[in-house]
């Protein structure tokens, strides 16, 4: 558990970078109960005006999610977390999927040992989650 | 035809009690990739002081989402899911959920706003335990394109 003096304001989270496949999607939807088919069927993606089969968001946000908690150590000390989907994980049909890279940055100190964490997630050079933040109590 | 926006404020009863389950936590942090071990190992998760082992900070979705689609499915409210896409989504938590919880879901309308031609309605989702302590708050924003986006 990281301790509350060891993480000033600008403290960096250490930068994670997650490959994803099509097989990663089609199992986070059997896990999330998510079975829109925009996140498997590339022809009902395109059919809707998507370039290609698309990550769920709530996936992406996992991700982001695991970079905080990996970093707490605790996952029970998020106090809260919040994201908006700003532009879709689009996930071809290859070996190599796409990337999603989160870095964070404690952005400022609170009361009772928390702060707030600024999230960012990028994939294919485009900023995939906005305004991406969590309030953590450190130890 | 934007939503109605007198559906704000509007409130379902209760959902019945969804029963988080130590494999169900173990499969969605699998999903994840994430090998955290107080997602797995009760004792591990009684180390950092949990009575057992406790879920990923986005697990709730698996069960707020099924609870928010009374709403979607509301035939006064009249939401087209099919032009709807998740615009963002908050977790406020009073405690982390955990293995062998009751939870319920009452679902409250909270805001209703057209822009830039679409509709965006925001629910927040109130989650007890079987005690009626609050466990923690979800929000979620869909985004319903316009008619003729």
């Amino acid at each position: 558990m990281i301790a509350y003096q060891d993480a000033p304001v600008g403290t960096a989270l250490p930068a994670r970078t997650f490959r994803v496949t099509r097989a990663d999607l089609v199992r986070y939807a059997g896990a999330s109960g998510d079975f829109n088919p925009i996140h498997w069927s590339q022809r009902t993606a395109t059919a809707v005006g998507l370039p290609d089969v698309i990550a769920h968001g709530m996936y992406t946000m996992g991700l982001a999610g695991r970079a905080l908690t990996d970093w707490l150590g605790d996952p029970g000390a998020v106090v809260d977390f919040s994201v908006r989907f700003s532009r879709p994980v689009v996930v071809p049909d290859t070996d190599a999927g796409t990337e999603v890279e989160v870095t964070g940055v404690v952005k400022k100190a609170l009361e009772d040992r928390q702060v707030l964490v600024e999230l960012t997630a990028t994939s294919a050079g485009v900023k995939v989650l906005g305004q991406a933040r969590a309030t953590v109590r450190l130890g | 035809m934007p939503l109605d926006s007198s559906f704000e404020g509007r409130s379902y009863p209760p959902t019945p009690a969804y029963e988080v389950g130590r494999e169900k936590i173990r499969e969605f942090a699998d999903a994840l990739g994430d090998d955290n071990p107080a997602y797995r190992d009760p004792e591990a998760a009684r180390a950092l002081g949990h009575p057992d082992v406790i879920a990923p900070p986005t697990f709730p979705i698996t069960f707020t989402w099924p609870a928010n689609q009374q709403l979607i499915d509301d035939p006064e409210l009249g939401l087209d899911f099919a032009r709807a896409v998740h615009g963002d989504q908050k977790f406020a938590y009073r405690r982390p959920v955990r293995a062998g919880d009751r939870l319920r879901c009452t679902v409250v309308v909270e805001k209703i706003r057209a822009v830039a031609g679409n509709d965006m309605i925001t629910t927040r989702t109130e989650v007890t335990d079987d005690t009626d302590a609050p466990v923690m708050t979800t929000w979620s924003t869909l985004v319903v394109r316009g008619e003729s986006a």
